[in-house]
């Protein structure tokens, strides 16, 4: 029992990271019918500058709170996201605008492949630790252990998850999004201009994702290159699971993946009698994709089939 | 001097010529129709007017040329264009849809003035406001499309087969409001294929074929035309 509740609260950490990563996702395919596989990467380029930042920040001011030194890497993670993935539309995403939609595809693949490449020149090949400089500790709850890291994890997710929720629904900025969401050339017609809610959309995003990325290190304790790449996977098929295109949906199937995925690794030894380890743990969410795709494919929540490329 | 002039304006596309030159124009205040059978232009046309597709030609309002300008800014330029099939915003609610009407006013006030306005106009919306737009039945959906287009107090007010689709009752409804609409001053270019209605409503007609303008004059005249009598009201 003990390892249950251990493993949902693991879950639930994961799971919010997830899910805000799969948020990028789902509102670029919302609004562009894109399925933006350099998403993944934009959230490792956010941990690698948070990394960067803070140890700059920790080699200036060595006495400085770790919360805040981490609280600064995120602020300048997001505004760095913010113009890695406007650039990338502007330059990879718009001229295709027209074109078939297997191009700006395989052209999201490139640009992930060059991220990935980039970050491994300027970072190198080797893990990055991150820093042991935030609070440590933990509560108890009937035998499970919640450290404070995992708390700040989840409170934050889920007010960021607030934050954008209100953002969507209740700005004329949210109103926008969600008109062009259903027809460009309608929300034209009202004076939309559609450029740039899909400039927001990119921007708001990039911005969340800085933000997965710093808490993804800092709850691994490491940064890669590579790094992006599974978890840009994961937050798909969570983006997928919930609906592909609804932003709920998104929240959602990042939640129940990260449950998914931990208690899978959890129990995972004890159903095949040891013959498959907790290390399988990836295994789960493409399980999860392929079910998915097979029983229900415009997701959970989903209102639209994903039938196209 | 005309609020809307199109000169020579063409509208080709996928290698179909869908206008072939068309020149019209209407003055401030005037309700005029454009009429003509399935596939002769009408839509491609207005289309064209608001930069949704390429249109050849000069296209003013006003004194303003708005040919080759995207289409969010010909709309803020304050032409708004009820399309055929309605487009409204189905999954957004009936009052939000109203205020992507107004999306591009900044003045609050106005803006709660014009949705009680649209709503007095409508009663029917007032009632639905919070449901989702795609829940509405076509008649309903069209008075939205309406609606949300008098919410941006546009200039000029470009209707798309109106009609069509929609029981009788809820057509003479649809046309007893734009007769309203156009009483208020609003000025209005009707595109229709249903000819007798379009020709009592208007005051001026332009009769499109091919591509093409094969006639206009006073909608009165127009509708004892020999013609248009034998092409378009069925005689």
């Amino acid at each position: 029992m003990d390892i249950f509740l251990q493993q949902l609260i693991n879950g639930l950490v994961l799971g919010s990271i997830y899910a805000l990563v799969a948020l990028g996702y789902t509102m670029v395919y919302g609004i562009l019918e894109l399925i933006n596989f350099a998403h993944g990467e934009v959230t490792m380029i956010g941990a690698m500058v948070g990394l960067t930042v803070i140890g700059l920040i920790m080699g200036l001011a060595p006495d400085l709170p770790g919360i805040l030194v981490v609280l600064g890497g995120v602020l300048v993670a997001i505004p760095a996201c913010m113009l890695l993935a406007y650039s990338i539309e502007k330059v990879a995403y718009r001229p295709l605008r027209k074109a078939p939609r297997l191009a700006p595809l395989i052209t999201a693949i490139g640009v992930s492949i060059v991220l990935q490449n980039v970050a491994m020149l300027v970072w190198g090949r080797q893990y990055i630790s991150f820093p042991r400089i935030l609070p440590e500790g933990q509560y108890e709850l009937l035998g499970a252990h919640i450290s404070y890291l995992q708390i700040f994890i989840v409170v934050l997710s889920l007010s960021v998850m607030a934050s954008l929720w209100f953002l969507v629904q209740r700005t004329r900025l949210g109103r926008a999004m969600r008109a062009t969401a259903q027809s460009k050339e309608v929300a034209a017609l009202m004076g939309v201009d559609v450029d740039r809610v899909i400039s927001a959309t990119f921007l708001i995003g990039a911005a969340i994702a800085a933000v997965a990325g710093v808490m993804v290190s800092a709850y691994y304790g490491l940064a890669h290159y590579y790094m992006g790449f599974m978890l840009g996977l994961k937050a798909f098929s969570a983006a997928v699971l919930g609906g592909i295109g609804n932003i709920a949906g998104a929240m959602l199937g990042g939640m129940l993946l990260g449950i998914i995925e931990a208690l899978g690794a959890g129990y995972i030894g004890d159903i095949t009698g040891g013959f498959l380890g907790s290390h399988y743990q990836d295994v789960f969410a493409f399980f999860v994709l392929i079910l998915v795709l097979v029983l229900r494919p415009s997701g959970l929540l989903g209102e639209r089939v994903a039938s196209r490329a | 001097m005309s609020l809307l002039a199109a000169r020579r304006v063409k509208v080709a596309y996928g290698g179909i010529h869908a206008v072939r030159g068309v020149d019209l124009e209407i003055a401030e205040g005037e309700l005029v129709c454009l009429i003509g059978a399935n596939g002769a232009g009408k839509s491609s046309f207005l289309k064209g007017v608001m930069g949704l597709v390429h249109a050849h030609g000069e296209i003013q309002l006003g004194a303003q040329r708005i040919s080759g300008l995207p289409t969010h800014a010909i709309a803020r330029l304050g032409i708004a264009l009820v399309p055929e099939g309605r487009g409204v915003f189905g999954r957004l609610s009936v009052r939000e849809n109203l205020e992507m009407g107004a999306f591009t006013r900044k003045d609050k006030t106005g803006i709660r003035d014009d949705l009680d306005k649209v709503f007095g106009l409508f009663p029917r919306l007032a009632e639905r406001s919070r449901q989702a737009a795609g829940t509405l039945s076509g008649g309903e959906q069209q008075m939205l499309a309406i609606g949300r287009a008098l919410m941006s107090r546009p200039r000029l007010l470009l209707l798309d087969e109106p009609s069509m689709g929609l029981a009788p009752l809820m057509v003479h409804k649809i046309y007893a409001t734009i007769a309203d609409i156009a009483a208020q001053g609003v000025t209005i270019l009707l595109v229709e294929q249903n000819a007798n209605l379009a020709l009592k409503t208007s005051q001026k007609a332009y009769v499109m074929e091919s591509g093409v303008i094969r006639l206009h004059g006073p909608s009165a005249e127009l509708a004892q035309d020999p013609m248009v009598r034998a092409a378009y009201l069925g005689e």
